[in-house]
């Protein structure tokens, strides 16, 4: 596919801080710049990972997940936060359900058309709602990012957005 | 049967299982027929209560999860019911209170009248899916409901309720959840 070796690398070192940091659940809709990270999670069987039909069902699958005691990870592209929206702000925020959202973030610099309006909009909507993000610009920067993810959804039991730019899992 | 009576069965029936019951009535009509600290009342994002047991469900294979649903919600996030099916947990059982209505906004019709809830649950890979509409069959059903594997569907169709709607949920929603987390976590 369209992912290169450091691609791989990339995903690999990634997915394994998120099993160092307790991540046990995974589910989400695929986005191609997603593509190193969830060929990497096909692959390891500590990473169980449930194909959603939609991001707010991804969403819904680990919140449960989360109150059974599992530790959920989401894995969206930027065009699903608005599917999301009612989701974690009726659900995720005034429950106290915390989860980390792997985001990507299309329309940042040149796209297709379909994510110019979203990829200008999605991190100030993430904002606008109280959900703290993250927008690291290499892959060196992912897993300060990632702890800062970590301490939000474990102290203040809250969604956090880990937005992922073009070129660190897949082009 | 309406749908008070069929919740007030439902939950009479549940015993010590943790269920996520969907947003509207549903929830306040649970509440007062069994205020469960098992129960997961939702206020808001409706259609999530599938998906919301279904997660926990495939977190604690070994904990029976129900869900108790209504039409609108169902038909809301129908894409929950092929993602069961797929998944498969054996411990998921997920209960329809049919009334055809969105009774909390006033009784609007839903299109579940034309609709064979239990026919999609089953073309989408639920192990068992079937629809009642008298009380007798309600108890036979929810008699052998948790005794079947899962994922198994139950569609109770109702009249809808003609009274006084039963109060709000009381339990603040952070309360709501560290109930149900604790239920679920010193469950099986």
């Amino acid at each position: 596919m369209k992912w290169t070796s450091v691609h791989q690398d990339n995903a690999k070192r990634f997915a394994g801080a998120l099993k160092a940091h307790g991540f046990d659940f995974y589910t989400g809709v695929p986005c191609s710049l997603l593509g190193a990270l969830l060929e990497h999670i096909a692959s390891d069987k500590a990473m169980p990972y449930y194909p959603a039909v939609r991001e707010d069902a991804a969403f819904g699958l680990a919140a449960g997940a989360y109150m059974a005691g599992k530790k959920p990870a989401v894995l969206i592209q930027n065009s699903g936060l608005g599917y999301s929206l009612n989701v974690l702000t009726s659900l995720n925020l005034i429950y106290k359900i915390p989860v980390l959202a792997v985001v990507t973030w299309r329309g940042h610099g040149p796209d297709a058309p379909e994510h110019i309006v979203m990829g200008a909009s999605c991190i100030k909507l993430m904002e606008d709602v109280g959900i703290s993000v993250a927008a690291p610009d290499t892959a060196a920067d992912l897993e300060n990012a990632l702890r800062q993810g970590v301490h939000v959804t474990n102290i203040q039991k809250k969604p956090f957005a880990l937005f992922i730019k073009r070129g660190i899992f897949g082009q | 049967m309406n749908s008070t009576e069929a919740v007030a069965h439902i939950l009479k029936r549940l015993g010590n299982k943790p269920a996520v019951i969907a947003t509207g009535f549903i929830c306040r009509q649970a509440q007062a027929a069994a205020a469960r600290p098992e129960n997961f009342y939702m206020i808001g994002s409706m259609g999530m209560a599938s998906s919301i047991g279904l997660g926990a469900a495939l977190a604690r294979p070994k904990q029976p999860v129900v869900v108790v649903d209504g039409d609108g919600a169902v038909l809301m996030n129908l894409g929950h019911l092929p993602m069961a099916g797929s998944f498969k947990p054996k411990n998921f059982y997920h209960i329809v209170v049919d009334n055809g209505r969105y009774e909390s906004t006033g009784g609007q019709a839903t299109i579940s009248k034309d609709v064979k809830i239990e026919m999609i649950a089953k073309a989408s890979g639920y192990k068992s899916a079937v629809g009642v509409a008298t009380e007798a069959a309600l108890k036979s059903a929810l008699a052998k409901l948790f005794k079947s594997p899962g994922p198994a569907m139950l569609v109770v169709r109702v009249k809808p309720e003609k009274g006084e709607a039963p109060p709000r949920v009381t339990d603040s929603p952070e309360e709501i959840t560290r109930k149900f987390s604790a239920a679920l976590r010193n469950g099986k």
